[in-house]
């Protein structure tokens, strides 16, 4: 939405006027995040992690674009060349270990960014489709994440294409003939890696367009803010450039620090020591592990070790993984509270620190962790209660609890005074 | 727009000539993309070179009783197990009814060779390598096969008694060339 007291483009000099009366991309730019955007003027450092998690995909665009001209897409020589990147291409290791941590740093950013979104309801009413679209490109990351780590042909590579791609032979009746179309053959082999390689370059090129569809759907309501309630005038908001885009630079700034830390000095923390082992078909690694970033939901898949009626474990393990996400879809339709921010919901806030939040933590802890007791039945817990949440706990709260009293304007909240006395 | 409508729509609701054009072409071009969408998803599919591996012969003569070797066929490693007698007569001791996936000791193996289970070394579940086929493995809780993955427990015929798997390890199809030789596939 244009609030009418947003500043309007004007071009400059003569060139820009040219510019403007043929293709107004400038003012495209200066409307979306540039001084034409009025936003809430109380966001807290919360709302840098849509930002960051944008320069996250421009680092892997960027530093993936390059590895993908030095690396080779065949099993027989593909570990190798990952190797050859690290050892002989000038700045090859620094290239690679930025864009291995950087997969990590965009999940972590993601990961705030729907926390956000989860504690401030950012996904009501107005803004469902930008929730809605988020979770788009939450799924496609996953995807895109998942084809990435096979492509250096080790040993998780390897065993995690046959795991996840075995995910699907759980489907009844089609289920073996989708997975051997999928791979390509009975077993990861050449096809597949080929066929991962071409859709993890094309795939982040998609989720830069959904992206912008994110950003679309954003702009129609405006931002929210840490108190969810609406913009009532002029006082209530600041243009996003200066102030925003300041910001986002520091919290720009404290990001790449971390990103630095990690890449330089531990660049293989958080990856799994078994993927420099090329891959063996013959001998599946001890523990088989996914990336830190798949743990919660890994919990979830290996949590379902009963049959349920007619359903086996296989497929309830399944369904409640892709589950987990998609219930996520129907968030702003479960939540039904008229309030959006967990400040002003006492009942709310207890379950969402309480409950939720321990429960996702724990899930990723085991997701882990090797598949016995106790792991397993500490995950059938935490994923009971991660669906009851969802689909009971939160409904209940949002229709029985009783908000506290809301601040009259954005500007009260900050100044304390009315918002027409600081006119 | 109601006025165009009045004048484009045939008031007796009769179908006018451009309707079924307007139709034919679009159905006609739906069945057009239809058959361009074909190719493009059946690239996908296991190529001939893959498809050709499909049966390797085996000399299994110096395998002892109580052995099992590796092998593998479609690029996917198979078991071939000389059982020893206590393992048949415990496989088929086992009450049938109490399995997830049942099945007979004689389902699993050929009658007269009854001491070779041939089984695809690939876990029901999603597909890790069970242990339990080299010396020295776990063996899992029933004795036969485990796989480390996700706890699936398989018996020493390879049927499915615990965990996450939904079926008993596959058998494949696999025959006698000679005394010494088997092929699979």
């Amino acid at each position: 939405m244009s609030f009418p007291w947003a500043k309007q483009y004007t071009p400059e000099n003569e060139f820009m006027k040219w510019m403007d009366s043929r293709l107004p991309l400038p003012r495209l730019i200066y409307n979306a995040v540039g001084a034409g955007y009025p936003v809430p003027r109380n966001l807290n450092y919360f709302w840098n992690f849509g930002v960051l998690a944008g320069v996250a995909l421009v680092i892997q665009i960027l530093t993936g674009v390059i590895l993908a001209m030095h690396y080779a897409a065949n099993v027989g020589v593909a570990f190798d060349s990952v190797e050859h990147i690290m050892r002989n291409v000038n700045s090859g290791w620094l290239l690679r270990y930025a864009h291995m941590n950087g997969a990590s740093f965009f999940f972590i950013v993601v990961y705030i960014h729907i926390f956000r979104g989860l504690f401030y309801s950012s996904y009501k009413a107005p803004r469902e489709m930008v929730w809605l679209l988020g979770l788009v490109i939450f799924l496609l990351m996953m995807a895109t994440a998942f084809m990435g780590y096979v492509l250096p042909w080790g040993q998780m590579s390897f065993w995690g294409a046959k795991v996840i791609t075995g995910l699907f032979s759980a489907i009844p009746l089609v289920g073996p003939a989708l997975q051997e179309w999928l791979l390509g053959g009975f077993s990861p082999d050449n096809a597949t890696l080929n066929r991962f390689f071409s859709l993890h370059f094309v795939l982040p090129f998609v989720i830069a367009g959904v992206i912008i569809l994110h950003i679309w759907a954003l702009h129609i309501p405006g931002s929210s803010n840490p108190t969810g309630i609406e913009i009532k005038g002029k006082q209530d908001t600041i243009p996003f450039h200066p102030y925003y885009t300041a910001k986002d630079g520091f919290g720009l700034g404290v990001f790449l620090i971390f990103f630095c830390i990690l890449t330089f000095f531990m660049p293989n923390f958080l990856g799994h020591p078994d993927n420099y082992i090329p891959a063996n078909e013959l001998s599946t690694p001890a523990h088989i592990v996914p990336e830190w970033y798949f743990w919660p939901f890994y919990a979830i898949l290996r949590a379902f070790t009963f049959d349920f009626f007619f359903i086996e474990a296989k497929l309830l393990g399944v369904i409640a993984m892709f589950g987990s996400i998609l219930l996520l879809f129907f968030l702003p339709w479960l939540d039904k509270s008229p309030v959006r921010s967990g400040h002003y919901r006492p009942v709310f806030r207890k379950f969402f620190w309480f409950g939720l939040i321990p429960c996702i933590l724990l899930l990723g802890y085991l997701g882990g962790a090797p598949a016995e007791e106790p792991y397993v039945m500490l995950s059938q817990l935490a994923s009971a209660y991660y669906f009851a949440h969802f689909l009971i706990i939160l409904p209940i709260i949002s229709m029985t609890e009783k908000p506290k009293p809301l601040p009259n304007s954005i500007t009260e909240s900050v100044t304390g005074k009315p918002l027409d006395a600081t006119a | 727009m109601a006025e165009p409508e009045t004048t484009e729509t045939n008031e007796g609701g009769e179908v006018r000539r451009r309707d079924f054009i307007n139709i034919a072409a679009v159905s006609f071009a739906g069945v057009g993309a239809g058959v361009v969408a074909l190719p493009l998803v059946s690239q996908m599919a296991p190529s001939a070179d893959v498809l050709a591996l499909a049966s390797v012969e085996v000399d299994v003569s110096s395998i002892e009783v109580g052995q099992a070797i590796k092998t593998t066929w479609r690029k996917q490693p198979v078991f071939i197990r000389n059982l020893t007698p206590a393992e048949i007569a415990e496989s088929k001791a086992v009450n049938i009814g109490e399995l997830r996936d049942p099945a007979t000791f004689e389902d699993r193996t050929l009658p007269g060779k009854e001491n070779w289970l041939v089984m695809l070394g690939v876990c029901t579940h999603l597909g890790c390598i069970p242990l339990g086929a080299a010396q020295g493995e776990i063996k899992g809780e029933y004795d036969g096969y485990f796989c480390p993955c996700h706890g699936s427990h398989y018996d020493a015929a390879g049927r499915i008694r615990k965990g996450p798997a939904p079926t008993n390890l596959e058998v494949p199809e696999f025959s006698f060339v000679s005394d010494t030789v088997m092929k699979i596939g």
